[in-house]
């Protein structure tokens, strides 16, 4: 289910004395499989060029093709595209009304005129994907759920309906370090195994760094950068004169190069900056 | 070290409709110091906001003693003057602004303690001072970015003039620029005007730049120290679900690789410092 945007601008309040323009001429195309991290300051537009992606906004000029359909065609089917391209919001509070885990994540599937006994088969596959054990909170009031098990909730609801492409709008924000990784692993999961598109807007480069493949920076409504996750995160000035940072680990082998040591390249996480100033430090043993 | 606020004993019940009671707090004992950063620390549920909720009578304790300055929380007649002392930021500052202009804003909290014009002008443009925002004083909040929302959400604690802050997990939502901003200005007014800061976070790299953090879980105290300490004692501190910092992780993940840096690294200068000094 490929998306491809072409110089799409859209305007909150357009007519109005207030209009704010907040896309200007984004064109981009994503393709099956792809794991795209969306990256840019604050109300650089990024939330509002996601919502396209699944119809939530729709274009008012260039257009937005979704698997060959036009989302702003009038006799597109909006609400069967929904399903297939789902959004999870950044605070699972506006997304979780049901009063327990089970009744939540079953919303979409009822919707769809499906049997009881597959309902309670999807259910039971969301949540096993996003780590929740089906008998310890299939019951559970959503109430009850710490910050990181109600992200889980409300990704499972989108996934109980079967979606190609998952947009990811901030998941993360809040949550605790482990958490943040139990998160992060089943993200990691759904796009490796289950070869779900993912879109994963986030205010953490930390995060973009470690999951994406490709990163777009978006800044006041334009595309700013659109490149492999390395290539983008090697260009530290250029996303600092936009308020963005690098990841840490990026940061750390930038400060060393600079005092003379060399790296083949830029780590993407921990482990690979582990191994980088390790192998440095042995080669710089070696010469002497 | 002289003692702001002084925490015995406190234990606290969420009481739900469904008679599940939840144990936030268990028998928490605790100090502020004067002037002092402290971080506070632990998972998402772990009683954190609780207990900073007790600081400026937001709750008062079920059993236990919390007192500010010498005076009670669970007295109503301390109520006003422990929160002129104590000042509370939240998460999200569109919870916090109330008005259309900055300014106004910021002036909220002086109008209301009754004080003379002069004053509330003369305080306002000090807070506006104090962290940079004299540029939209006659903006709209909506108009900004979050880390200047968040700032602005911060003068307007500041022009309470109180002697502690208290901001709980402030740069959550915020973007890279804006969570540097806010940590910025946090460790600036403490530096400069002495203000006593507790800070509730889940970012080590915030926590690195605090005098003390303390780590609950459950509702308990489970660490309390200097980060430097504690963060050498990984082991605990992973299995109460938060992590090190970067450049403590690095650091411990090259000893292990042969390269003898020393066992306290919290931050990356002295990371890369560290490695550049290696024989």
């Amino acid at each position: 289910m490929p998306i491809a945007v072409k110089d799409l601008c859209f305007s909150y309040k357009e007519g109005t004395p207030f209009e704010k323009k907040v896309l200007h001429n984004i064109s981009l195309t994503i393709e099956d499989g792809e794991f795209v991290g969306i990256i840019g300051p604050t109300h650089s537009g990024k939330t509002t060029l996601a919502q396209h992606f699944n119809a939530l906004l729709t274009p008012q000029s260039g257009s937005v093709i979704v698997n060959g359909f036009l989302t702003s065609d009038p006799h597109a089917d909006l609400v069967g595209l929904r399903l297939k391209v789902g959004y999870v919001f950044q605070n699972p509070d506006y997304q979780l009304f049901a009063q327990t885990v089970g009744e939540d994540i079953a919303f979409g599937p009822q919707n769809q005129k499906l049997s009881k006994t597959e309902v309670k088969e999807l259910v039971a596959t969301a949540m096993a994907q996003v780590g929740l054990d089906y008998d310890t909170f299939n019951q559970r009031d959503i109430y009850a759920l710490s910050g990181g098990q109600k992200r889980r909730a409300a990704i499972a609801g989108v996934l109980a309906c079967k979606p190609e492409i998952l947009i990811l709008d901030d998941v993360t924000a809040g949550l605790d370090p482990r958490g943040r990784e139990e998160i992060m692993t089943v993200i990691r999961e759904l796009h490796q195994k289950q070869k779900i598109t993912i879109i994963f807007i986030s205010n953490s480069m930390d995060e973009a760094a470690e999951l994406a493949e490709r990163v777009i920076v978006i800044d006041q409504g334009r595309i700013f950068l659109d490149g492999a996750v390395r290539e983008i995160f090697k260009q530290s000035a250029q996303l600092r004169s936009i308020g963005l940072e690098i990841p840490e680990v990026i940061n750390v082998i930038e400060k060393l190069q600079k005092r003379g040591c060399l790296f083949p390249s830029i780590p993407l996480n921990l482990e690979e900056a582990i191994n980088y100033i390790a192998t440095a430090y042995r080669e710089r043993e070696v010469e002497r | 070290m002289q003692t702001i606020i002084e925490v015995t004993d406190l234990t606290y019940v969420y009481h739900s409709g469904s008679g599940n009671n939840v144990l936030a707090l268990n028998g928490v004992n605790m100090q502020v110091y004067r002037g002092e950063i402290l971080a506070i620390t632990g998972q998402n549920g772990s009683g954190k906001s609780t207990l900073a909720r007790h600081f400026n009578a937001l709750l008062t304790p079920k059993s236990g003693e919390v007192l500010v300055d010498g005076l009670s929380v669970a007295d109503k007649k301390n109520t006003a003057t422990i929160r002129r002392s104590v000042g509370m930021v939240f998460q999200n500052p569109d919870n916090q602004l109330v008005s259309s202009v900055v300014e106004e804003d910021i002036a909220f909290g002086p109008e209301n303690l009754g004080l003379p014009q002069a004053e509330i002008v003369d305080r306002v443009d000090w807070a506006l001072e104090s962290l940079n925002l004299e540029a939209y004083r006659h903006r709209s909040p909506n108009s900004l970015s979050e880390g200047q929302k968040q700032l602005v959400a911060i003068a307007g604690v500041l022009a309470m003039k109180p002697k502690c802050i208290i901001l709980d997990e402030p740069t959550a939502h915020l973007d890279p620029k804006g969570k540097r901003e806010v940590l910025e200005n946090m460790l600036r007014l403490n530096r400069e005007e002495g203000i006593t800061t507790v800070l509730l976070t889940h970012f080590m790299n915030e926590v690195v730049h605090c005098d003390r953090m303390i780590v609950m879980d459950q509702g308990e105290i489970k660490m309390t120290g200097a980060p430097r300490d504690l963060f050498t004692q990984a082991k605990q501190i992973k299995a109460l679900g938060l992590d090190l910092p970067a450049a403590s992780q690095l650091a411990h993940g090259l000893n292990l690789k042969g390269l003898a840096l020393p066992g306290n690294i919290l931050t990356i200068e002295e990371l890369v410092d560290s490695i550049c000094q290696l024989p």
